[in-house]
């Protein structure tokens, strides 16, 4: 059993921190920060949660208290990481880095009308 | 929120409770008289006060077909955020880096404010979308790659899976 154990933790630390490679390479390589802060949220999501997994997998013969806390930090690893990214996207926009737009056809950045209407709004 | 009827403000206290015990059962990961005492009475006080704003539902969230649902859902959930690393790997390890970012809006048919942060959540963990701004019951994506800036097309392609489910759970 100790090995089959081993074996789990050991594949889901690998796949972890494979996706947590990917995504730095995503945040090198894409564009802009909306861009960027997709491939990092996504990845830092799953590589997080499977490595944190993993680290229980693999002391769980010892004291099974580590599963269960490590399944505590990945519930607040799914509930946090999206609504830092959130707020992120939300502020950079707010602070008008706007988004690169490739094949602009006029109606690419539906946000752009609710940030119009705030600037008409601090004009009042 | 302040106008709530006794008994419902009883069931959101009896959830809350429930939900918070459980946590501490978590942190502590001991059955000991003593630990369980201790906790029964923490979570007691913390959920009396927060009875206005810690807790989402009443007694009616914990009924069989809807912790089925969440389960359902936990399910749906996780088979999206591999699929969503999938597609980000891909993208990023194509020499070309095939994106078309933009970003598109939609309305949600979801009418809680809970139903719709858990939705929002969940689009920015799904492929190729990130939630920027909910505002009512409309959603701001931005998307990788946009394949319809129509506002009923934009929400098949994107939210519709997950709505369902949400809609029998809230």
């Amino acid at each position: 059993m100790s090995l089959l154990f081993e074996i789990i933790g050991g594949a889901l630390i690998l796949i972890g921190s494979i996706f947590l490679l990917l995504g730095g390479l995503g945040i090198l390589r894409m564009p802009d920060v909306y861009n960027r802060l997709q491939a990092g949220t996504k990845a830092t999501t799953l590589g997080g949660m499977s490595l944190i997994l993993g680290v229980g997998f693999l002391k769980v013969e010892d004291d099974w208290t580590w599963m269960v806390k490590a399944l505590i930090i990945v519930i607040f690893i799914a509930f946090s990481n999206p609504i830092s990214s959130h707020a992120l996207a939300r502020a950079m926009y707010k602070r008008k880095r706007y988004p690169l737009i490739k094949n602009d056809d006029g109606n690419m950045d539906a946000y752009k009308e609710v940030s119009e209407n705030i600037k008409k709004e601090d004009k009042k | 929120m302040e106008n709530l009827k006794l008994t419902d403000k009883l069931s959101r206290f009896i959830v809350s409770w429930i939900l918070l015990m459980i946590v501490w059962i978590a942190f502590t990961t001991s059955f000991a008289a003593q630990e369980l005492l201790v906790g029964v009475g923490i979570t007691a006080i913390i959920a009396f006060f927060t009875i206005p704003f810690f807790t989402c539902c009443t007694l009616t969230i914990l009924s069989p077909t809807r912790v089925f649902y969440m389960i359902y859902y936990l399910f749906v959930f996780t088979w999206e955020l591999i699929k969503s690393n999938i597609d980000v790997a891909r993208r990023v390890l194509t020499p070309s880096l095939p994106i078309n970012p933009g970003i598109v809006k939609f309305k949600t048919k979801l009418t809680t404010d809970y139903s719709r942060m858990v939705l929002a959540n969940s689009i920015t963990l799904t492929p190729g979308t990130l939630s920027i701004d909910i505002i009512d019951d409309t959603f701001y994506v931005h998307w990788i790659d946009v394949k319809t800036t129509n506002p009923e097309e934009a929400q098949k392609e994107i939210a519709e899976t997950f709505e369902k489910i949400l809609l029998k759970i809230f």
